[in-house]
């Protein structure tokens, strides 16, 4: 049945994990609005907070989106600050105007900042008045998104969190697939059990309001996002119970996180390999013309987005790629453990960072291909070292089967770019 | 509180790391949570350094508030002196830390560091980035600077220029070699490339020449009150001001100047027959308040514009920018509300615009072409070629930054004449943008504000009728919204309520010219 084997040196799951504590090269939680806002077409983002929350946004992309914001900040003022200005009377009436200028908002989030948390405005508080007031057309919710709280993805975690106590109340036995996805690759994810007969099939974040998802003692959920540490929890907490897999990329990824899900719900090995066999090979097939330029190149991964445990099980195993070291800001157990059961054990499995010293083991290291955050990439670049930019990788489609090929090729472009640019003399 | 969509400048501390990213030997610890390093992909990623910025972030967290975050900020300070050894530090905090009171400059101070200490401080609340920028580069030559002789031979400094600045790279060598020409000698750039020690000597030259007010003013101020140095009040930005430059620079050092002009090509470019259809072109002009006021005197003097509007958004330059708007017959529209901008650039309906970033995107979604001219920047506004703003290249190239938007003069005619033609028509643009060109605002999608499109900026009382209206969209789209604009003005000025044909062409030989 195809079930991926453990390495034979062992896995990760129980290596020795180096804790560090120090300056972070990261973005804070705020920028998961950049996606989310896309994902979620009623919904407007409002960060309460300062210019450097509006500035971060607009700058985070590393491009200005300026069609249709469906984010904005609410920026404190000196007044603000000093007491001089009730800060719920203040945002009500910010509240108010921007509402009644987009009619078309349905769910607003408020997002707490690491200004607001620190002068402790009562978000939750404010979330629950402005829901009274604007009720049934908008429903008003509250997640921090701040720096002092949370690492890049974590907002995107925080946010479906604050979603999952409002969710409906079911008894039905129902999937709940949790995690932001584009579209176009949520809509294949939803065809492929579909076509295992698996249904009704529930979206965490749903791309409407309207829609119908619920949780309850006999929903089960599968996570498509190895950063969902709360909103687990929070389901959990609910009575939903967990389908632990690694995570969907690459074709050996996809296929365990659909067998574990195909599995709870007693499809049949045929069926299973009935639905499954051609993009299989599709994927089989795309990932090894990418992996070309990757096999037997060795990767260094720098803490961003908790994506770096599973994508370094994809490179080490379908890529033939070795791992130098896998940072990741966090590392959950109950997430993180079935990537790291199949990552072959020799990498230095990082927590938490300390930017200089790690640049220090990445110069000594010279890896092949680092994968970092903007802030390093053109200058670890500038000294020779070839790199992949975090970001990319959670603003690309790159889960499931079809996106296989395309993910791998997100590794291999900038080697192979390094190999085709010739501008010395032809003599 | 105040809703903000989008922001022209970043938050103080930001201004701060344009001065240390800038320099040399310098290094700035700022007490910040983490998320706050995103500022170094501005100069990693925007302007391609190949460096990190020398900035070293504390990275508090929730749960170090409750304990020491000044242990955290003295350890941070400790680290980044012994790993990166600068010759000075900078000192401060980000808007966060700001609101924890642990006093970076104190702590700094008690640590007893054998390299000077610079606190900063930078309101995070009430002012932005430029004024971060301006303060941080007077406090760092306020510390450092010392008193000496003038050197021998005539030399001045260039203040201003800073990482992330409005073609800053160019225009220092642009304007070293003007600078050469006159027989004067460059003394020291400041922030751009300069170390602390280059700071020290400052007080060497006999002048300053302040390339950016915005980042650089109070620090001519503070060595022309110190040092008994003068510095110039003209942005040698066009032809014209270049030449009052020059003059400028006659007056404080006594040289005369015997200026080649052989590679200032600007002035015939203008007055060649094919920039006749510049003629008159409306333009709205926004950006920083230097910028702002080169273009508009660019515009209108050098390139035959009609100047309909100017506004800048860094409040400091409000008083200089209203009193340009005097004099040229606007209003000024002094405001950093993106939202304000995009509504005032519709009611106007210029032909142009010279804007940044942010109106290049209001003149895509409006179908009006627009050059960039200030910052804030983007990746584009860092070209691999030489493209000096100041100066008499700075004028050539702005001559093509300017028309390059443009339909071009005998296209306009053609583009009118064979209206129908399935290639060649108004709506594909200008035929040298290939695919990037402005479409006509019938064609916009998206914009911030949800049905309230160009057409909703008619006067209420005003109705075109369907014949008008259809002659209207045969009427090219680069002179569509003039057409509009003036037919309505001139039906509301005579009373009538609904606009035929003939109102039409009766507005068009009103407006005649």
């Amino acid at each position: 049945m195809n079930v991926p084997l453990p390495p034979t040196n062992g896995g990760c799951r129980t290596a020795p994990v180096l804790k560090e504590r120090g300056q972070r090269e990261v973005f804070c939680g705020l920028t998961g609005i950049i996606w989310l806002h896309r994902k979620m077409q009623d919904a407007f983002f409002l960060v309460v907070g300062s210019r450097t929350c509006a500035h971060l946004l607009q700058s985070a992309a590393g491009v200005m989106i300026f069609a249709e914001p469906r984010f904005g900040t609410a920026i404190l003022e000196e007044q603000d600050l000093a007491g001089m200005a009730d800060a719920h009377v203040e945002l009500d009436r910010e509240v108010e105007k921007l509402l009644s200028r987009r009619p078309d908002i349905r769910q607003l989030f408020l997002v707490g900042s690491c200004p607001s948390e620190v002068i402790k405005i009562d978000l939750a508080r404010a979330a629950e008045r402005l829901s009274q007031v604007h009720a049934p057309h908008v429903r008003v919710l509250n997640y921090s998104g701040s720096g002092i709280e949370t690492t890049f993805t974590e907002g995107e975690d925080a946010c479906l969190a604050s979603m999952v106590p409002v969710l409906k109340d079911t008894k039905e036995r129902e999937l709940l697939v949790v995690g932001a996805l584009p579209d176009v690759v949520e809509d294949q994810m939803v065809s492929l059990l579909t076509d295992m007969g698996i249904g009704p099939i529930r979206l965490l974040p749903a791309r409407r309001i309207d829609d119908t998802t619920a949780v309850g003692e006999n929903t089960v959920f599968a996570l498509t996002q190895p950063f969902l540490g709360d909103t687990h929890a929070a389901l959990e907490r609910r009575g939903a119970r967990h389908l632990a897999a690694p995570f969907p990329f690459g074709d050996e990824g996809t296929t365990a996180w659909l067998r574990a899900i195909a599995v709870e719900f007693g499809v049949s090995e045929e069926t299973f390999e009935a639905v499954t066999a051609a993009p299989r090979a599709r994927a089989r097939k795309a990932i090894a013309q990418a992996a070309e330029a990757l096999r037997g190149k060795s990767v260094f991964f720098f803490p961003d987005s908790q994506l770096e445990i599973p994508l370094a099980r994809f490179l080490t195993r379908e890529c033939g790629m070795t791992a130098v070291e896998v940072g990741s800001p966090y590392i959950h157990d109950a997430l993180h453990g079935p990537d790291l059961d199949l990552l072959p054990a020799g990498p230095q499995i990082s927590e938490g960072q300390d930017v200089d010293k790690q640049l220090e083991r990445a110069r000594a290291a010279r890896p092949d291909l680092t994968v970092c955050g903007l802030g390093l990439a053109n200058p670890l670049e500038a000294e020779g070292l070839s790199t992949k930019w975090a970001i990319e990788l959670v603003f690309t489609p790159v889960h499931f089967y079809e996106q296989a090929g395309d993910l791998a090729g997100l590794f291999s472009r900038p080697l192979r770019r390094k190999a085709v640019l010739q501008m010395e003399a032809a003599e | 509180m105040k809703l903000t969509v989008w922001t022209y400048e970043g938050p103080p501390h930001v201004g701060a790391m344009r001065v240390a990213t800038a320099m040399k030997g310098l290094h700035y610890v700022l007490h910040a949570p983490q998320g706050d390093t995103y500022a170094d992909l501005l100069f990693t990623m925007i302007e391609r350094r190949n460096h990190r910025p020398p900035v070293s972030y504390t990275t508090f967290q929730a749960r170090d508030l409750g304990a020491d975050t000044a242990t955290l900020f003295k350890a941070s300070c400790q680290d980044a002196v012994d790993r990166f050894d600068p010759e000075a530090i900078i000192v401060g905090a980000s808007c966060t830390a700001e609101l924890i009171q642990d006093d970076p400059a104190g702590l700094a101070e008690t640590m007893g560091l054998s390299i000077p200490v610079i606190p900063l401080e930078l309101p995070s609340y009430s002012r932005k980035e430029n004024f971060g920028a301006d303060e941080t580069f007077y406090q760092i030559v306020k510390s450092l600077s010392k008193p000496q002789e003038r050197t021998k031979r005539v030399t001045c400094n260039i203040l201003g220029p800073t990482a992330l600045g409005f073609r800053a790279r160019d225009d220092v060598e642009e304007l070293t070699g003007l600078l050469s020409d006159m027989g004067i000698d460059i003394n020291v750039v400041a922030p751009l490339n300069a170390t602390p020690s280059d700071i020290a000597r400052l007080p060497a030259a006999h002048f300053n020449v302040l390339l950016s007010p915005e980042t650089g003013e109070a620090a001519a101020r503070f060595l022309e009150k110190n040092h008994d140095q003068p510095f110039t009040k003209v942005v040698p930005i066009g032809v014209g001001a270049t030449r009052d430059f020059i003059n400028e620079v006659v007056a404080i050092t006594g040289k005369s100047a015997a200026i080649d002009e052989s590679r200032l090509r600007m002035p015939w470019w203008s007055r060649s027959v094919d920039s006749t259809y510049l003629t008159g072109k409306r333009v709205f002009i926004f950006g920083d308040g230097t910028h702002v006021a080169a273009h508009a005197r660019i515009a209108r003097d050098e390139m035959g514009f009609e100047v309909v509007g100017i506004g800048c958004y860094n409040r400091e330059m409000a008083r200089p920018i209203r009193a340009l708007a005097k004099e040229y017959g606007v209003e000024a529209l002094i405001t950093d509300d993106y939202l304000e901008v995009e509504a005032t650039i519709e009611k106007l309906i210029p032909e142009m615009i010279l804007g940044t970033q942010m109106e290049r995107h209001i003149g895509k979604r409006l179908g009006i072409p627009c050059a960039v001219i200030s910052a804030p920047v983007h990746v584009q506004d860092f070209p691999a070629r030489y493209s000096p703003q100041v100066g008499f290249e700075g004028a050539n190239v702005i001559f093509d930054t300017l028309i390059h938007p443009l339909v071009m003069g005998l296209e306009e005619h053609l583009l009118t004449m064979f209206r129908d033609d399935f290639e060649f028509h108004d709506a594909a643009g200008p035929s040298h943008h290939g695919g990037h060109s402005p479409l006509p605002s019938e064609e916009a999608s998206g914009g911030s504000l949800p049905g309230k499109m160009i057409e909703d900026v008619v006067p209420d009382n005003v109705i075109w009728l369907s014949d008008a209206e259809r002659e209207l969209k045969k009427i090219p789209f680069f002179v569509r919204g003039k057409a509009r604009r003036n037919t309505e003005a001139f039906a509301t000025e005579k009373g009538l309520h609904e606009i035929s044909l003939d109102t039409l062409y009766e507005a068009k030989a009103h407006y005649a010219r």
